[in-house]
This record gives C-alpha cells, structure tokens and sequence, in this order.
C-alpha cells in the first residue's frame, strides 16, 4: 500500500480510504476464505472445472489462495460430449499452466454403454448429473467445490456456502445448516458429501469486474465472433454433431458471443460486438434479460427447472 | 440520486478496479430485514428489486405467466420472493434467503429472513453478518411483539444501524401523528437496548413511496428515502481499527522453496512485518517475518483481507490458533458465559456434550449451567428452563476440553461468537455470543 505511505503514521488508521477495501476485494477475501476452510476441513476436495468464467475465476481464486504451493486439489470436468472446441483447447491450456490434474466424467462413455439414454431433444445437461455422482463416490471426494452463485436463479437465492448432500447426491432442504458469521460448519457422514460455493455471494458483474482486474484470460467465445448459428426457441444454437438444425432452421453468419459455457446443444449465443471485457460489461449492462434467461434452454422448461436438478444432485 | 442497475452500477466501477485501486468507502453493505408477511416485507423486497430494475424483463413475464395460471388478476411481485417447491412440499421455511442489488454508491447483499414468531433463529442468523437491520411495522397496528423481538435480536447480535420502516402509511391516509406515535415508541424501546436514535421512515411499500422514490403523499416527511438511507449510512465501525486477530486456517508449505506460511482472514487489526504477536492458546511469542498475498510479499495487512503469515521462529503453528497483538492480547479461556440462541429441532440440556466451533478451532465442550432464560419481547429474564428449544434465547455457561482464545461478543464479532454442534449427527445446533449480558 504506497499510498499510506504519504501519511504520517499517526494519520494512517484515522483516514478509512486507503484502508479499505474494495467490493471485489471483500468478496476475493471471502472466498479465499472459503477455499481455504473447506481444505483445511476434508479429505479429499476436488474443483467443478467446465472451462465456463465462473470455474475459471475460482481456479484463479484457489491458486490465489494456496500460492506459493500448488492448488492442493485436482479438478474435475463433466464432458458432455458436446462441447465448444474452444473450450476444450482452453481447459487442456488452464488445466497445465495451473499444475493441476485434470479428471473427466464422460457422458458419451455412459450413452455407449447404454447406462444413459439420449433425450430426444438432444439435450445432454440434464444427463451430467449421473457421472457427476459417479464420479463423486468412485474418487471418494468429500468437498466439491462449485461456481453456483446466488443471484443466478431463485433455486440459488436460498443455498448454502456448504451445501451438504446426501449419499444419493441430494440436496434435502431440511438437511441444510443454519451459517452464522463466517462459521462454516461441514461435518458430514461416512458416504456424505459437501457442494462448496466460494462464489456465493459474487454477482454477474462481479465476476466480469474481477476478470478484467485480474486481466484473467477467457475462451475466445465470450467476446464476439463471427459464427454461423440458426435460430431455435429464441436463441442462436450453433450447429453440430449434437443434432441441429433440424429441417426448417436456417443457418446465417452473425457477430455473436457467448454469455454462458455449457453444452452446445442448450446453450444459446447472443448477438454482440463486444471484444474486449469492458465491452461486455457495457453490453450486460443494456441487456434486459438475465444471464440464464438469454442462454440456457434448460432452465425455461419449468418455473422450477433449476430447483428439481438441484435436488437430484446436479451442480 | 441516481438509480441504475446493478449492472450499470458496476460498470461505473470498473475504472476504478482497472487502475488497480478501487477504494471507496464502504462499497459493499449487508443488511438484513425482519417483519412477518402481514408487514409488507415481501412486497418492500418486491419493490425494492423491481424499483432498481434488478428484476429483468424475462424475470417479469415468468411471474406474469405464473400469475395467470394461478388465476390471479394481475402480476403478483411476491412470486420474485417466493418459496421453493421443497419448502412448500415439507411445509417449511429455509431460513435466509439472499438478495443482490446495486447503485452508483454502493453494492448490496440483503438477508431476506421470514418473520414469524417461530423463526427467531432465522433472523439471528441474517442478522449476524449484517452491518443493517431493517424492521417492519404495520401503521395501523403500530410496534408490536414481533417488532420488539426483532429490534432486540438485532441490538443483541451488535447491528450497528437499525432502521424502522413504518409501512401502509396509505392505509392511515398517510397520517404524520400516526407515524410519530410509532416511531417515538420505537426509540423508547430500543433505548433500553443500547441503541440510540433510530432512523425510522414512513414507506408504503405497496405505492413505492419513499422506498426507492420520494413520496408525493407526505409533504412533512423531509428525511431521506431508504434507498438514500442505505447508500449514506456510514459502514459499520471500521474492523481495522481494533486490535489484530488472525485465526489460522491452514499451514502452506511449498517443499520447493522451504516456506511455511499461516493462511488465514484478519478478522480485526492491522499487521505489519515486525509486528510482536502472540500464539495463542499456546501462548508463544513471535515476530511477523513476512505478510504474503497471492504468494506476494506486501508491507501492510488489514481486515478482512486473506493473507498468509511468516514468522521469525520456527513455531509449529496449527489451524485452530490464534495469532493476535502481543500488546493487546485476548483472554485464554475454559470457562464460557454466553448469550446463545438454540437453532436446531433437537434440544439443549444441561449436561449435553458437544463440539464448539470457534474461529477455526473446534473442542469438545460440556454445558454446565442454564443461568436464565431470555424474553426478547419484554426484556425480561426468567428462570431458566431444564431444555432449551428451538428460537429459546439464554444466558448459558460451558466448559471446553482445551481452551480457546476468546474476545467478548461487545468487542469483536468473529472472535466473540460459536457455534454448537452436535457430534454424531455433525448439526449445527446453536449459536453463541460471548461475555456481557445485551
């Protein structure tokens, strides 16, 4: 902090400004914080990596909070089979340059085999959460450390920072832990595992704020680019082995992005020309609709959409 | 005033995070309301997300379609706050449930606790991270039990501000006697809690008036609006003024190049590089060598940053302890008085053996005394009972396996408060402040 030191040291603790923090830097202290509890606290952690903005600010969260050591955690990716190219260069990329081991859980083995069955709209987001729990329970994992936000959907406004699960991976409203101060409480039994929210109490903006901060590099689909899309239930689906489009879509050439990461056959572009993050910041800051709203087929299926997959076990 | 979003709120401060040195005062503030449905709270939380355009288009048309198939004649903004299906199904409440919103000035993260009698817990436990607790009264039905209770769950667990929203002024023909009767018994009764002149405003939430907007209505009324109120009140008593408490989280050793750093959050204080601390429990002195953020060497730490610890010696220094100012060291203690509230279904009785969880410390611990029961209604003690339920207030003594480094609750929030929890099961059964009666 040069800045104090323009002060005399009788001044310094009198003037509140050079030592306070900014609303980024209370929301990094808290989930540092967070990270370092549920470590200390479990056995076995591992992080929820889709190559998305959230799970990369909490990479980049965990190596802050763990540095000079390594992130004392792999990272797990649900790979539906259905992803953007770009993502998955990223991930392989992020995956090295941060030192740590990549697991997958592979929805595509799961169809092969017959142990999933393909929906017939072609949706694979709501058929991760099977691997997701295999996963889980093969690598007996008791802390899985996930990007959820509060401010994402209503399902989420009540959730916990740890969220206990039980041995089926459900979230039982009745089972969830009153938190006070910054008391996190995560005793479990044998079997039991713990979902861990760092980013709880961050917002949209925050996590575009902090990448731009933290100049946190991002998969080049977040910016605008030219791409070829056809239009589908009101969004831009990009066209792929995954099944579109069908007979009927046309396909056109738009500058679009990408507000949200998931699979392809669910997730929806937007039309933009930003390129840079404070471009996108002004974008979100026009937009009239929410970030799950403007991209993600899976949640306009019913007012509860999110509130059922949670409850199965999803992330 | 200028009203944005929470968007555009954000995107104003990003020059600030660009420069790398984003320092206004007090930039995020956390508050907590309190009233039952009756009050008005959801419609003011309604309004309060819809005035500010929090609430997008899309989010408006799933409540207008929810509203239509359930028969109602026009959008219900309740619905923006409503219960999840699993609540509804087990007939419960989830406790707390989290709202953000933004303007030019500041960042929000409100506690949106329900407020029935049955729920004291629930607002103990939104109260305890707030900065701000806002109570609802109904104006025809003036300061009421519920309003008692909850201005003494908020002075008991330290809010420093509380604010008094007198709602349904449109119902007393906006009436400025009727509002100052309330607000007059209002500051009466918080005085005995310690809590000297209230802020109390007259809204109707319904209307819009004096929530995010200034009332056309009520011409006598010349203080700010609660939106105003919010971004000017003056954040809570500054933590890095208080002497320097660190809790030790986790120990980080790097092999490689031979570090071992204590990473933790600074509850209060400041510390510096050469700064005398003390270990505690242990009781061990020491001297800072190093303050590491990110692995980065920086010459000041404050609260409530995360950072990483090194000292001279080399003391083996675990989670669970506590490296405080060697000149103004808290109290080693066994032998705890504490005002708790019981959260949990399972009851507390004397005699029960139980974890207690304290900054980063967890011991076993026994509870040895009811000293008296609390009536938060009336602010009267009464003889304790022989179990404590849930929402029950009291005065209990404990004694612990191995001592904790403890402040009172008065002095310091995070070093001041426990938990209790119950062993086999791992619940978390009831919440704990330390020293001085409220």
């Amino acid at each position: 902090m040069s800045t104090l030191e323009q002060f005399p040291e009788t001044l310094a603790p009198a003037s509140r400004g050079p030592r306070e923090l900014s609303h980024l830097g209370v929301l990094e202290a808290e989930a540092v914080h967070v990270f370092r509890e549920a470590v200390a606290e479990f056995e076995r952690p591992v992080l929820l990596f889709s190559g998305g903005k959230d799970s990369i600010v909490m990479l980049h969260l965990a190596a802050r909070a763990f540095a000079p050591a390594p992130v004392p955690f792999p990272v797990l990716h649900v790979d539906t089979g259905h992803n953007f190219p770009e993502v998955l260069s990223y991930r392989d990329m992020a995956v090295a340059r941060a030192g740590v081991r990549l697991l997958t859980a592979d929805v595509q083995a799961y169809i092969d085999d017959g142990r999933l069955q393909e929906r017939a709209d072609g949706t694979r987001n709501p058929l991760q959460t099977v691997p997701l729990l295999d996963a889980i329970r093969g690598h007996k994992f008791d802390a899985v450390f996930g990007g959820g936000r509060r401010d994402e959907e209503k399902a989420r406004a009540k959730e916990r920072v740890f969220s206990v699960r039980d041995e089926f991976g459900q979230w039982d409203p009745r089972r969830q832990r009153p938190e006070l101060w910054a008391l996190y409480n995560g005793k479990h039994k044998p079997g039991e595992h713990v979902r861990v929210f760092p980013l709880s109490n961050w917002t949209e903006l925050d996590v575009w704020q902090y990448i731009g901060q933290q100049e946190i590099v991002l998969p080049s689909i977040y910016f605008a680019h030219r791409r070829e899309v056809f239009r589908r239930d009101g969004m831009w689906l990009a066209p792929g082995d995954w099944g579109g489009p069908r007979d009927g879509e046309a396909v056109e050439l738009r500058s679009v992005r990408y507000r949200t990461v998931g699979d392809m056959s669910c997730t929806g572009a937007v039309d933009s020309t930003a390129r840079s993050v404070a471009d996108v910041i002004a974008e979100i800051a026009a937009s009239t609709l929410t970030e799950r709203g403007a991209s993600r087929a899976d949640d306009r299926m019913s007012e509860a959409a999110m509130e059922d997959r949670k409850r199965e076990g999803y992330f | 005033m200028t009203i944005i979003t929470s968007i555009a709120g954000g995107a104003e401060a990003v020059g600030g995070a660009e420069t790398g040195l984003s320092t206004k005062t007090g930039s995020l503030l956390r508050l907590a309301t309190a009233g039952s449905v009756d009050d008005g709270k959801s419609t003011l939380v309604g309004r309060l997300l819809h005035d500010l355009r929090v609430v997008m288009p899309d989010q408006l048309a799933a409540v207008a379609r929810v509203s239509r198939e359930r028969g109602l004649a026009g959008p219900d903004l309740a619905l923006l706050t409503d219960g999840l299906r699993a609540e509804r199904e087990q007939g419960i409440t989830i406790d707390v449930a989290y709202r953000y919103f933004a303007t030019a000035k500041r960042r929000f993260i409100l506690a949106d606790t329900p407020g029935h009698v049955q729920y004291t817990r629930n607002m103990v436990t939104g109260a305890s991270t707030a900065q701000l607790a806002v109570i609802l009264v109904d104006a025809r039905h003036g300061v009421v039990e519920q309003t008692r209770r909850h201005a003494a769950v908020a002075a008991l667990l330290r809010v420093p501000h509380i604010v008094l929203l007198v709602n349904k002024m449109d119902l007393v023909g906006f009436d400025k006697d009727v509002y100052a009767a309330i607000s007059a018994e209002f500051a009466r009764y918080v005085e005995r809690l310690g809590v000297d002149d209230p802020v109390s405003i007259p809204i109707s939430a319904l209307r819009g008036d004096n929530v995010v907007e200034p009332s056309t209505a009520m011409d006598w009324y010349q203080g700010p609006t609660l939106l105003q109120h919010l971004e000017d009140v003056p954040p809570a008593p500054d933590p890095s003024a208080e002497p320097a408490r660190f809790p030790v989280q986790y120990v980080i050793r790097d092999g490689k190049q031979d570090y071992r750093g204590y990473a933790g959050q600074l509850v209060s204080g400041v510390l510096r590089p050469g700064d005398e601390v003390v270990v505690l429990p242990s009781n061990r002195r020491s001297t800072i060598a190093g303050i590491d953020i990110a692995g980065k060497p920086t010459d000041e730490a404050f609260a409530p940053q995360s950072v990483t610890i090194r000292l001279t010696n080399d003391l083996d220094v675990a989670r669970g302890e506590l490296i405080a100012s060697a000149n103004a060291a808290p109290g080693v203690v066994k032998e705890l008085t504490a005002t708790v509230c019981h959260l949990s279904e399972r009851p507390l009785r004397v005699g029960d053996r139980v974890l207690l969880r304290h900054t980063t410390r967890t011991v076993q611990a026994v509870v040895t005394e009811f000293v008296h029961w609390l009536d938060v209604s009336t602010l009267t003690t009464i003889p304790a009972p022989s179990v404590l339920l849930a929402n029950d207030i009291a005065r209990i003594r404990l004694r612990t396996a191995t001592p904790i480094a403890a402040d009172d609750y008065a002095v310091n929030r995070y070093t001041g408060s426990f938990l209790l929890i119950d062993g086999p099961s791992g619940d978390t059964l009831t919440a704990g402040m330390i020293g001085g009666e409220l």
